[in-house]
């Protein structure tokens, strides 16, 4: 076993960082713990490093508790956002540092170095201060640093957060591939869904210090267990509807979505079933919230069903490998994204009449707060 | 051609007077020609050159009044009798105790003002308490009381019929009208230079670096001197040079202190008062020199070392 995080508790005066936090990571795995800024995220990590004591709860190591131990016991690899490098030493220096407290040979040290720069790729930047290279490169020495004592797991805040784009991209790909080279247990934190999807095993969706969702990128995409998860990975439509006589309405219209809801799984939020097949509660009538992922809807200019719902194109916006498209059904809006091939062809203009048609969707109840999900991600920019 | 544009912005600006500034700007931001730009951007400069020279002369000027004129009064005045008085009158058992005194003054205000004002630095920027404001204004205090009122509370403090005074006399230690005491008041005037420098470098290196160490397995004491010092090593050498310049300068407070007895509790600059008033002024400028020329030692190691800086 990796890393067993128990039941963690954290408060600082009456704001709760983190609330009763609980997951596993495996032995050689790399997972992400992703939510937004201010989720807590950033505490869990550093409650596992040590450098926060948590009010309550337990930490595992490879399978030892070490909630009591010092920081400088628990033998942990850690990388900060910031890079942190001793600014007044050279690289070399830099990832001697912890073989030296920790009084190693001079000649094992001296391997060492040599191994981590060839294996960082920073040969003939041995002599180099910190300030004397790029960002990408300071957060490979810090890397190189964190390994350098050989640690157990390998603990990385926000890795590539202060990087732009580009270099992100690679370092993120790289550091994949270099997990899976060394094998070593890692938890790394984001709030960069595309970066938790591409690079990590499984992902940890954390939201107000507490902790929505644990699994593989794939499962938390498609089969999100709560509204928070559904719309903070991937981009994703809200629409109002209601349940009347077993249909789907949009709410305040007479446009069915759906025939026969009572087919449908309900998904609860938070801890209930939500694959099909396992329904543990159906749908009753009343409001409801339709999540729809833009590559999930079909645009039509003519009705291919009864059931395409009749819609306004309000605006085209290109986005280089495609066109993200804003559609208006009584007055709420929905996006899609369509194929750039579809556009030169003058299929789609603004102010078109158009249908769209729903591949799938899911459903989840209204009570629990669609308004202020709605707002919280508008403010966090992941949707407009 | 210079001479035809300028024309035409006289023109333009004959035109625009009374017209509203930000349409004036408008207008020439849209008409601006690449003669007219290079005549403006010169003219800024012959501007900014003649201020330079200003500035300059204001400058070199005070420097002299200041600086330069009243070293060459004392060059002057030391080596007036010739070079054999300089040296005797350096060579007395008086000025040679004084000289000692201020040295040893100021090798222990050091030591112990590096390591207290590294303390309260630490304590200051890394810890969180009640009163902390007050205690930070506190440390400024030795700055705003004059060392000669500092004196008297030392004198009150520890005299012979003092608060601390009255024990310490029990046990036969001397404070005031000795060492200890010169040394206190010399603390206590010195005391905010390293806390003072040190405090900002601190709060700028923040926490991160000593977190890292911590992880790498290295103990507080091991991240002190291997991280945290090394780090903040400039603020430190700033402020111990400005309390080693400071504990040889002081004055007041260890006149008031020490009672100036020649022989005994003089330290060079209490040495250059009484021979001044004594009237033996080539006594009073030869040591002047000596301690002109040790700050001036000690300015320049200071630059060399800000020099190396830039290499690491």
């Amino acid at each position: 076993m990796g890393i067993v995080v128990q039941n963690l508790c954290k408060r600082f005066g009456a704001f709760v960082a983190v609330d009763n936090v609980s997951f596993e990571v495996q032995a050689g795995e790399l997972v992400a713990l992703l939510g937004p800024s201010g989720s807590g995220k950033s505490t869990i990590l550093r409650i596992i490093a040590g450098l926060e004591r948590p009010d309550s709860g337990e930490i595992y190591l490879t399978g030892k508790d070490v909630t009591s131990l010092s920081t400088q016991k628990r033998k942990i690899g850690f990388v900060f956002q910031h890079y942190a490098l001793f600014k007044h030493m050279t690289v070399e220096k830099n990832i001697a540092f912890g073989m030296e407290v920790q009084k190693h040979k001079k000649e094992y040290i001296k391997e060492k170095i040599e191994e981590l720069v060839n294996l960082v790729r920073l040969q003939g930047y041995e002599k180099h201060y910190p300030d004397q290279l790029s960002g990408g490169q300071r957060q490979r020495v810090a890397l190189a640093r964190a390994l350098a004592v050989e640690p157990k797991v390998l603990l990385l805040d926000e890795p590539f957060g202060a990087l732009d784009a580009k270099v992100r991209d690679n370092l993120a790909q790289w550091l994949q591939e270099f997990h899976k080279k060394l094998n070593i247990t890692s938890i790394f934190v984001t709030h960069d869904q595309n970066e938790a999807i591409k690079i990590s095993d499984r992902i940890v969706v954390i939201n107000r210090g507490r902790v929505e969702q644990v699994g593989a990128a794939k499962e938390v995409y498609e089969h999100p267990r709560s509204k928070f998860v559904a719309s903070f990975i991937g981009q994703v439509n809200l629409l109002d509807a209601v349940v009347k006589k077993n249909q789907i309405f949009i709410k305040d219209t007479d446009y069915i979505i759906d025939n026969n809801p009572l087919t449908l799984p309900l998904n609860k939020g938070g801890q209930g079933g939500c694959k099909k097949g396992e329904n543990n509660d159906l749908l009753n009538e009343g409001d409801v919230v339709l999540l729809i992922r833009p590559e999930n809807i079909e645009l039509n200019g003519e009705p291919k069903s009864q059931r395409d719902l009749p819609c306004l194109i309000t605006r085209i916006h290109y986005q280089g490998s495609h066109y993200k498209i804003d559609c208006a059904i009584n007055g709420m809006s929905v996006t899609v994204i369509e194929n750039k091939h579809n556009i030169p062809q003058g299929q789609w203009h603004e102010n078109q009449r158009v249908f769209l048609s729903f591949r799938s969707f899911r459903i989840f109840r209204a009570e629990e707060g669609h308004e202020r999900i709605h707002e919280k991600l508008k403010e966090l920019g992941y949707i407009e | 051609m210079n001479n035809n544009a300028d024309a035409v912005k006289l023109a333009r600006r004959e035109n625009h007077k009374g017209i509203n500034s930000s349409s004036f700007l408008f207008d020439q931001l849209l008409s601006v020609s690449f003669d007219q730009t290079f005549l403006s951007k010169r003219k800024v400069w012959r501007k900014s050159l003649v201020g330079k020279y200003l500035l300059m002369t204001a400058v070199i000027g005070w420097f002299l009044v200041l600086i330069v004129l009243p070293v060459y009064g004392i060059v002057k005045k030391a080596f007036q009798n010739g070079l054999t008085l300089f040296i005797t009158s350096l060579t007395t058992p008086a000025a040679i105790h004084s000289f000692v005194m201020t040295f040893w003054i100021t090798i222990a205000a050091v030591i112990i003002n590096t390591a207290f004002g590294i303390i309260l630095a630490v304590v200051l920027v890394k810890h969180k308490f009640r009163g902390k404001l007050l205690f930070e204004g506190l440390v400024d205090l030795p700055f705003a009381v004059s060392p000669v009122v500092a004196g008297f509370m030392f004198i009150i403090l520890f005299g012979p019929n003092g608060w601390l005074g009255s024990w310490f006399e029990a046990h036969h230690i001397k404070i005031v009208y000795a060492f200890p005491g010169m040394l206190i008041a010399t603390l206590f005037v010195t005391l905010p230079f390293v806390a003072r420098e040190v405090m900002p470098v601190l709060l700028e290196f923040g926490l991160e670096q000593e977190e890292a160490a911590y992880i790498l397995g290295a103990s507080k004491w091991q991240t002190f001197w291997k991280v945290t010092l090394p780090s903040i090593k400039w603020g430190l050498v700033y402020g111990i040079t400005l309390t080693i310049a400071r504990s040889i300068g002081e004055f007041g407070a260890v006149l008031v202190v020490s009672g100036s007895i020649i022989n005994k509790t003089q330290t060079a600059t209490l040495h250059i008062h009484q021979e001044f008033t004594d009237y033996n002024y080539a006594g009073a400028f030869s040591a002047a020199i000596i301690l002109a020329f040790a700050s001036f030692i000690i300015l320049t190691t200071m630059q060399c070392i800000y020099g190396r800086k830039g290499i690491h």
